[in-house]
């Protein structure tokens, strides 16, 4: 059995980020849509930790930890949002939401 | 030289009145027409003032400030003060005093009294810059401003079509001419790298070959300048047409101001011209001389009469710069210059008096009968009239003896022409003068005629003199001393002066006294009695040729004005459709169409956004690190 190597965290880091990213263009309902984005950051999460584990330096774990915090606080945002919009229109899918259209 | 700030004052007065009447006293009548009376006669009196100090000969210099430099040309402006300056001096400040007199009771019922002498004096001033210019930029400017200052007069009665369009034909057909008037300034200066006319007339003193090669396609151009301003044949059609504007303008632009200009110039330019240059316009003077006479004698409007007799006589000065060829003397031009002033502005002046006796009727055949009940300007006018068509003692003859003489020595074409041009002008203004004056008075305005209050009646009186003895005064003499240096002359009693002309020239002096009588006569036989125009069955077709003017203005309108409006028509072609059609309307559609294709494109669904996101990154990359 061969050991862990680097390819093989950036592989499953790769397919967590096409995962997210096909939920963000393919679910309708805005929470899951949110959900996967936190996927697609957390794939890049994986990524930096997995570089930083095996360069042997802790820049990529710092920048994770950043990256975490900014996530919390984004999702805080996020979901205030979400709930504001859901109180007003009464929906939260994507389709209904196209005031962006001129 | 004593009093240098005359000239100046002489030259700036008129645009201060001007300025003033403008600025401040546009409601106030009496002040508007006392300011610009006072400064054009205070002009005429510097005048004499500075000459009884000065002499005709001041020391040749030149008061001058610089103007303007750019590169190598030097524009200056200055006074230039010789004798034919001087000269002109006298004559423009005199005849326009008289003038604006003049006007003071002639426009008294008009509501643009104050306007009216705000232009006369902006004319009066451009003409005396003019006259007193040291160069030709200088010369150019006040060119131009006389063009727009007859513009503003003749187009006095703008409310009348009429008047408008006289304006503007005048206006663009000095235009024309001034156009080959730069274009003439323009060659010299390439060529000989001056303006100043001193300079220049050094320059060809010391080489009379300096022009080299665009010697006589300069002076032409420059010719074309003179053709314009004074109406030359083929630019003569805007004179007769001026006659729009107010009477006693027309006496300003006839007499002083405006037509003198062109001949002036010639003769202050003189010296640029060659041989072949005077050559053609010897002919364009004579030319103009007969098509003008003839046109004259079949004109009933009083006004018109005396324009084509102005288009004739200025003919002759033209004629007269023309026959003198290079290097010879043009006293002549302005010897008839300064006389036609005198009795041109009189016979005009005259021609106002009746006019407003009748209440503006202007044909000659609803007068009639006026010498009794219009004893002044009877009496004046036919002063005037003598001294136009040229009856010793009067001062018309011996300035047109002159010219005729000079044309002698030319050849007998011209010489012939001059003889018969005279014998037509004694015709017409006899015809003018029988009809008008004598005979039974023939409508109700005649009959009720009255004479014209003196402030109009007493320019009238004073004008007379001048047009009676001004050819004694020596005005030939002294302009030919710019020209040719004198052999010593000997001293002639007052009563030989009339008979000179018998004894130098006797050929020219008993033709053109033989024309006198035969046009005399001609008029006398015909027109003694008549209570209409008998000519018109004897010539047939002919006459009415000359009534409407051999069809000139109908060749230009059917030439010149439907070549213009086709190019009008292609011009408003071009600028409707593709200008405005394809060029701008075509910029903005397709950049409307672009807009609105690119608009279905926005769905607002976030999605589609960060499908087509996600697609473009990846295209980034592909190209990338793909390759």
């Amino acid at each position: 059995m061969t050991p862990v190597g680097l390819e093989h965290y950036l592989v499953v880091s790769a397919l967590l980020f096409a995962l997210g990213l096909f939920g963000v263009i393919t679910r309708r309902n805005l929470l899951i849509i949110y959900m996967s984005l936190e996927l697609m950051l957390n794939a890049a999460n994986l990524a930096l930790v997995a570089f930083s584990r095996f360069n042997g330096n802790l820049d990529g774990q710092i920048m994770v930890f950043f990256i975490i915090t900014v996530a919390a606080a984004e999702v805080a945002v996020g979901l205030a949002l979400i709930v504001a919009l859901y109180r007003k229109r009464q929906t939260a899918h994507v389709e209904d939401l196209t005031s962006l259209k001129l | 030289m004593k009093l240098e700030v005359l000239p100046w004052l002489i030259l700036f007065l008129p645009l201060l009145a001007a300025g003033v009447i403008t600025l401040f006293t546009l409601k106030n009548r009496v002040v508007s027409a006392r300011l610009s009376i006072g400064a054009v006669v205070a002009g005429f009196v510097l005048s004499v003032l500075f000459i009884k100090l000065n002499g005709f000969h001041p020391e040749p210099k030149e008061l001058l400030a610089n103007w303007l430099s750019v590169g190598d040309l030097r524009v200056g402006f200055g006074l230039r003060l010789d004798p034919l300056s001087l000269l002109m001096l006298l004559v423009v400040t005199g005849v326009a005093s008289a003038i604006h007199i003049y006007s003071h009771g002639y426009m008294e019922d008009d509501r643009g009294y104050p306007r009216y002498f705000a232009g006369l004096s902006l004319f009066t001033f451009s003409m005396l810059g003019i006259v007193l210019s040291t160069n030709f930029i200088q010369l150019f400017i006040f060119w131009e401003l006389v063009g727009l200052s007859s513009y503003l007069l003749i187009g006095f009665w703008f409310e009348k079509p009429s008047a408008a369009d006289a304006a503007k034909k005048a206006f663009l057909t000095n235009r024309l001419g001034d156009f080959g008037f730069m274009l003439g300034i323009l060659v010299v200066w390439a060529t000989l790298g001056s303006l100043d006319f001193a300079v220049l007339q050094d320059k060809l003193a010391a080489d009379p070959q300096a022009l080299g090669a665009m010697a006589t396609a300069a002076g032409l151009l420059i010719f074309c300048g003179a053709v314009g301003k004074s109406a030359q044949f083929p630019l003569h059609v805007w004179l007769p047409d001026a006659m729009e504007g107010p009477t006693p303008v027309s006496a300003l632009i006839h007499a002083a101001t405006m037509v003198a200009a062109g001949v002036y110039m010639l003769c202050r330019v003189f010296f640029l011209l060659n041989a072949p240059a005077l050559h053609v316009i010897a002919v364009i003077g004579g030319v103009t001389a007969l098509l003008a006479a003839v046109i004259a004698i079949q004109q009933n409007d009083i006004k018109r009469i005396l324009a084509y007799s102005t288009l004739s006589q200025l003919g002759y000065m033209v004629m007269a710069v023309g026959v003198a060829g290079a290097g010879g003397n043009p006293a002549p031009a302005m010897f008839h210059l300064a006389t036609h002033a005198c009795f041109k502005a009189l016979l005009f002046l005259g021609a106002g008096s009746v006019i407003l006796g009748l209440h503006h009727e202007q044909d000659i055949w609803k007068m009639g009968g006026l010498r009794t009940k219009m004893p002044v300007t009877y009496w004046t006018f036919l002063v005037a009239t003598l001294a136009l068509c040229g009856v010793p003692p009067f001062s018309g003859f011996y300035s047109k003896d002159a010219i005729i003489a000079a044309a002698q020595n030319d050849g007998p074409v011209l010489f012939g022409l001059g003889v018969v041009v005279a014998a037509l002008t004694t015709f017409y203004m006899f015809r003018l003068v029988l009809v008008a004056f004598h005979g039974p008075a023939k409508s109700d305005a005649a009959r009720h005629a009255h004479e014209s209050p003196g402030v109009m009646a007493w320019p009238l009186r004073i004008l007379a003199v001048p047009s009676l003895f001004a050819g004694f005064w020596g005005v030939e003499k002294l302009v030919g001393s710019m020209y040719v240096t004198e052999e010593a002359g000997h001293a002639v009693a007052w009563y030989q002066e009339i008979f000179a002309p018998f004894v130098q020239a006797p050929a020219a002096a008993f033709g053109g006294l033989a024309a006198v009588l035969i046009g005399f006569f001609l008029a006398y036989a015909l027109y003694a009695r008549a209570t209409t125009d008998p000519l018109p069955e004897k010539l047939g077709a002919l006459a009415t040729a000359m009534r409407n003017r051999f069809y000139l203005d109908e060749f230009y309108e059917a030439t010149v004005i439907r070549f213009q409006d086709m190019i009008a028509a292609i011009a408003d072609w071009w600028d409707r459709w593709i200008i405005a059609g394809v060029v701008v309307k075509g910029t903005h559609g397709t950049t409307e169409l672009f807009g609105r294709a690119l608009r279905l494109v926005q769905t607002g669904n976030l999605q589609t956004y960060a499908f087509l996101f996600v697609l473009g990154v990846a295209v980034v990359l592909y190209f990338a690190l793909g390759k």
